[in-house]
């Protein structure tokens, strides 16, 4: 069984960003970039069925530019056995992503794709769904559990109003909540392996897929501020302050 | 011109989630069918074709749509997609986010999640970043397939007067996935993403046997009850509970935050609350950067003071 999972290249989410001058994108210049946290419990996910006999390969696919290497790089250092950057310098957007990964899909027949539910910065949602709806194939979206049979994956998914668990017939794709699993820290031998794998490349622009957006970013704002903090002393303050101030209580 | 929203719904009750999407659907326009895919779901859409603005009701009744799989409820969706319709709508909830994107590719055009303001029948805000930064972005696809940030939209009301209800016929099921069994997390206090009052508490209530300080609390004021990702991850509550980034979002009237330090990923999800209130014991916690009113002090001492002097301003 084939794993594929696709990961993409995010800032950290324990920075702040900031608009660009512009006004129309975020500088993410001197940031601290690496693989978006959902996109790791995904590869981590991966690495965990293969070691434990339930697949016999994963590999790693992002879409991007030449600095995405270094994610694909993480994910051979966590485990993964190959690594495919399709590149291009564009920003794209969901639906091309999922366009550009069902080219490799196609050509490498796994039996499941684990990717992120959602990256940090975009916070769309939807690249799993979607390539799951371009494949035709069945999708366990929001998963904190995973447990492969011969044809058909379990998955317990995170949703509003508790836990649900379904069975999917394989091919499948799955996208990963939080609790899913804690990834691994990389090992510096398998940093040093992953640094001499090779990283296989196809362009973007030669897919043959529409790339355009369908989207235009015409502005981005800051939200705006919240009016301060009152300290109150005690909580007899903070009683009166929520029932003859702010008049939310009583 | 017409807009077709998706009902979330589990067979017997109508989701609350419905109402604002319908009042994001009245300021695109006025020709508005609410489809309501299900099984013996009569309910469902009688509580449906009383939204006031919904122009009518679109019941597709079969076997293999009571679970809302997207597999399933994906070919229906683009089949009640006709010439006319130009805007797609779910609520921005796990079903909305499950289904629409699925949709959205298969209609070969993009999906815009988490839609927060309706400028235009073009052009939308959403949040990126967790929140910290506010996007408008312009839509040149045909169909407009979004999700809808409930709480950034006031609920539509209910009228007496029904709207039409009609069957529409259901498409061959799919049956590669199938539901097995739900864990429906069972309260009766009010639901998250509408109540008026949260109390959430994080990694400083310190155990789940701690964490049952809040529901007193919670008693008092009627409020539902929230969490930090650390709260749910170390086990206190269970999942359904995560306020955040990649949890719910609530903006209620009153948000009391105790033993949270305030992460951004927590406060993606409850910023928009009116008040906001952080007990912490920590002076300098990103938290208290959000709130009105901030106490530093120690839950374990505050909690109960806080139920008491409520018992005392109530009585
Ligand atoms: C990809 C990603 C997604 C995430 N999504 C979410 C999300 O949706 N929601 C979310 O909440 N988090 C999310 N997080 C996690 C987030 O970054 C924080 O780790 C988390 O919110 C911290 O929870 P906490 O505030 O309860 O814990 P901590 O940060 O550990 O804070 C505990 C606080 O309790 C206070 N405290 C301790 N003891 C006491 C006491 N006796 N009295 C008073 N105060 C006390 C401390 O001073 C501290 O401020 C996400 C993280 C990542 C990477």
């Amino acid at each position: 069984m084939k794993i594929v999972v696709p990961v993409k290249r995010t800032v950290d989410p324990n920075v702040k960003v900031r608009i660009s001058q512009d006004g129309h994108s975020m500088d993410t210049r001197s940031l601290k970039m690496g693989m978006n946290p959902f996109c790791e419990i995904a590869v981590e996910e991966a690495i965990r069925l293969k070691e434990a006999g339930k697949a016999s390969a994963v590999i790693v696919v992002t879409v991007g530019a030449a600095a995405c290497e270094d994610i694909l790089r993480h994910g051979l250092g966590m485990g993964a056995d190959r690594a495919i950057l399709i590149e291009t310098e564009l920003s794209l957007q969901p639906l091309a992503i999922a366009k550009l990964l069902k080219v490799v899909v196609d050509k490498e027949q796994p039996d499941l794709i684990i990717s992120g539910k959602q990256s940090i910065d975009e916070d769309n949602n939807q690249t799993g769904q979607m390539l799951a709806a371009l494949l035709g194939w069945p999708q366990g979206t929001f998963a904190s559990k995973v447990e492969l049979e011969p044809n058909r994956a379990m998955i317990t998914r995170e949703v509003d109003d508790g836990l649900e668990r379904l069975a999917l017939t394989l091919p499948a794709v799955v996208t990963t909540d939080l609790r899913l699993n804690q990834p691994r820290y990389l090992k510096l031998p398998n940093i040093m392996k992953a640094k001499k794998m090779p990283i296989e490349r196809l362009l973007a622009s030669e897919s043959g897929i529409d790339l355009r957006s369908r989207l235009i970013v015409q502005q981005l704002a800051e939200p705006t501020k919240r009016s301060g903090c009152m300290k109150v002393q005690s909580v007899a303050e903070l009683v009166n302050a929520l029932h003859n101030v702010a008049r939310v209580i009583g | 011109m017409s807009i077709l929203i998706i009902a979330e719904h589990d067979n017997h009750t109508l989701s609350p989630s419905v109402l604002p999407t319908v009042t994001a659907a009245r300021q695109l326009g006025q020709d508005i069918s609410l489809l309501v895919a299900g099984y013996h779901c009569e309910a469902v859409a009688e509580a449906s074709a009383r939204i006031e603005g919904v122009s009518r009701v679109l019941v597709a009744d079969a076997a293999h749509y009571q679970d809302g799989l997207a597999e399933e409820l994906t070919p229906l969706v683009i089949q009640q997609v006709n010439e006319t319709v130009r805007f797609v709508l779910a609520p921005s909830s796990t079903f909305g986010k499950n289904l629409m994107p699925r949709v959205a590719a298969l209609l070969d055009v993009a999906q815009i999640s988490d839609i927060v303001r309706i400028q235009s029948a073009d052009t939308f805000v959403r949040p990126l970043y967790a929140g910290n930064v506010l996007a408008t972005v312009q839509s040149h696809d045909p169909i407009k397939v979004m999700t809808i940030r409930t709480t950034a939209f006031e609920p539509a009301k209910l009228v007496t007067t029904a709207a039409e209800q009609i069957p529409v016929s259901a498409t061959p099921m799919i049956g590669r996935s199938i539901l097995l069994d739900r864990d429906r997390s069972k309260s009766d206090r009010p639901e998250l993403t509408t109540a008026r009052v949260v109390v959430s508490g994080g990694r400083g209530l310190g155990s789940a046997e701690n964490f049952r300080l809040l529901e007193v609390l919670a008693d008092k004021l009627g409020a539902a009850i929230g969490a930090s990702r650390a709260a749910v991850d170390a086990g206190f509550i269970s999942n359904d509970h995560q306020v955040g980034q990649t949890g719910k979002v609530v903006a209620p009237e009153l948000y009391i935050a105790i033993g949270i330090s305030g992460a951004i990923q927590h406060l993606a999800g409850m910023k928009d609350s009116k008040v906001i209130v952080a007990i912490n014991k920590d002076p300098d916690a990103p938290i208290f950067e959000m709130a009105d009113y901030g106490l530093v002090a120690d839950l374990f001492q505050a909690l109960p003071e806080l139920t008491k002097a409520l018992d005392t301003l109530n009585s």
